[in-house]
């Protein structure tokens, strides 16, 4: 017995150091973030009665929410019919297909937001192509607003939708389908009946992830949003350098991880968020 | 399963495709757009050009950012591998309760908005004194590292049987010797996936870097942002295209370990 429990506590001493090592420079300054937020300029809560009572903040929140819904929801439906497709097509065109989605992955966000940024701003190229062909005179608002942030992150979101949904659709066999159709059902039906109540959890999966990203992304709207188009990430960095109140920048920081955690918890009930994050 | 080519099928594959094409295209573009001959971001007009490639390699600080985001990125993975790997070998054998709880801990900084923790994490650099420096980034950088390793590793262990590192031990095998001769050898695919994930995600990252760098610091990523922001020079399509070639080729390297792996385990369940 003790040479069982001398042998576990030395496997111990190998998650030590990783463990500490997040613990102290990782979630201590985590913490140091919500102190703060609860602490300067004066202990209180008077921070978060911002929250309330601004009504610049209240618009921040509602751009950030409104984007990130129909980013979710935009998303989700493509994913889903690219997972879809990968489902049905043989083992050459899914890998081809899963080729394509692993390189757009894979490549650093910033390389993706400068290209949508090269083809969608004013003088970029879809505006000359779209007067090359006569279909505009003038070119068209295409970054700079919220079509661009939405076309942006929809692209960076996709992958994250489309592996969670094509795990699970994989799943099914296509024999309930089958056997749904020999039962009599159309075609229409039996996708309605059986086959899109079985990639429920995909679903819920992709939903989550690509809403959570979402939500604290920075990247994409900060670029293709070119300041016009202010969610809570990009206004946590603005408010802070321009203005230096670490109050407020962290009680936005503590409201936004919240948001994050509150989603987690609600999903949580739903679906196993470790296996979500592929720690299982 | 049917295999006519009815118009649903069509259909679908149809739109599959072109979400497909809206991911890959805004890509391929780049490509040819590096090649202009202008000195503003488009297609080429008249004739092909490498000049935007030899600005690249003839500016100074160009070249010091690739170096100094190579150099960065080789020491977080190194870290985040060797302490990430450990982790998940530890938690692997003692699996309890508490070391999956440990595994999931580590997870955080996937969970956490990059905002959040760079904001954090500058505010504790401050007192450490260690804003604008490679420590500071390679610390920064190791530590939002460490989760996709923990996770690569505990999935190539999964496929590994413990019985192996029992025969080890009982043979009289040290646990460093068990490690580094009968663990760490069989996991290796996993292992080495872990730090191309690692390195591609240092090599990479911008938001905690526009937080915890000024002037002493300036990494690739950083570059490029600047240059975005402000006057678009095509310099940074060269550089894009030459990212998306590395990209590429880390990515067969992690497809070709996926595979190996998943051979592994293959012979790891046929022999149980």
């Amino acid at each position: 017995m003790t040479r069982v429990l001398d042998q576990q506590s030395r496997y111990w001493l190998l998650v030590m150091p990783a463990l500490l090592l997040m613990t102290v420079f990782y979630v201590y300054p985590l913490i140091q973030v919500l102190w703060i937020s609860v602490t300067e300029p004066e202990p209180g809560l008077g921070n978060y009665a911002e929250l309330f009572t601004s009504g610049f903040l209240h618009k921040i929140w509602w751009t950030t929410t409104r984007i990130c819904t129909l980013t979710t929801i935009l998303t989700v439906v493509l994913g889903y019919i690219v997972a879809f497709a990968m489902a049905h097509v043989r083992e050459r065109q899914m890998t081809a297909m899963m080729f394509c989605i692993l390189l757009t992955f894979w490549l650093s966000v910033l390389i993706r937001a400068f290209a949508w940024v090269m083809l969608l701003r004013t003088n970029g190229m879809i505006n000359d192509l779209l007067m090359a062909i006569g279909l505009t005179d003038e070119p068209l608002r295409l970054s700079r607003n919220e079509f661009g942030v939405v076309v942006g992150m929809v692209h960076f979101m996709l992958p994250l939708a489309i592996l969670p949904i094509y795990a699970n659709l994989r799943g099914i066999s296509p024999s309930y389908v089958s056997a749904a159709r020999g039962l009599g059902a159309s075609a229409r039906q039996a996708f309605l009946g059986v086959y899109l109540p079985l990639s429920k959890p995909g679903i819920i999966s992709a939903t989550m992830l690509v809403f959570v990203f979402s939500l604290g992304f920075f990247i994409t709207p900060a670029i293709l949003g070119g300041g016009k188009v202010v969610m809570i990430s990009e206004y946590i960095r603005v408010a802070f350098e321009e203005t230096l109140l670490w109050g407020k920048a962290t009680m936005l920081a503590t409201s936004l991880l919240f948001a994050v955690l509150l989603v987690l918890a609600v999903v949580g009930r739903f679906v196993d968020l470790r296996k979500v994050f592929g720690a299982t | 399963m049917e295999r006519r080519l009815t118009f649903g099928r069509c259909m679908m594959l149809g739109l599959a495709w072109t979400v497909l094409g809206f991911m890959v295209l805004p890509m391929l573009i780049i490509f040819p757009v590096s090649l202009t001959d202008q000195y503003y971001l488009s297609l080429p007009k008249e004739s092909l050009s490498l000049e935007h490639y030899k600005a690249y390699f003839t500016d100074e600080q160009w070249i010091d950012a690739t170096v100094q985001s190579v150099i960065i990125a080789v020491a977080s993975t190194v870290a985040s591998v060797v302490l990430g790997t450990l982790c998940a070998i530890g938690c692997w054998r003692i699996s309890t309760s508490r070391a999956s709880a440990v595994r999931t801990f580590m997870l955080l900084p996937i969970i956490v908005p990059t905002i959040v923790q760079a904001l954090a994490l500058y505010r504790f650099w401050i007192d450490l004194r260690i804003v604008d420096t490679y420590i500071g980034v390679i610390l920064a950088h190791t530590l939002v590292s460490i989760p996709y390793v923990v996770i690569t590793v505990s999935a190539a262990l999964a496929g590994f049987d413990v019985r192996l590192e029992q025969a080890a031990r009982n043979l009289g095998a040290s646990m460093a010797q068990t490690i580094r001769h009968v663990i760490v050898p069989s996991i290796m695919p996993g292992v080495l996936s872990g730090a191309i994930f690692a390195f591609t995600i240092s090599f990479d990252e911008i938001v905690m870097v526009l937080f915890i760098t000024s002037r002493n610091v300036y990494t690739l990523p950083k570059r490029i942002w600047d240059g975005i922001e402000d006057h678009l020079d095509p310099t940074i399509a060269s550089v894009a295209t030459m990212l998306i070639v590395v990209t590429l080729a880390l990515l067969l390297a992690e497809l070709w370990l996926r595979q190996r792996r998943s051979i592994a385990r293959g012979r790891a369940s046929g022999e149980a």
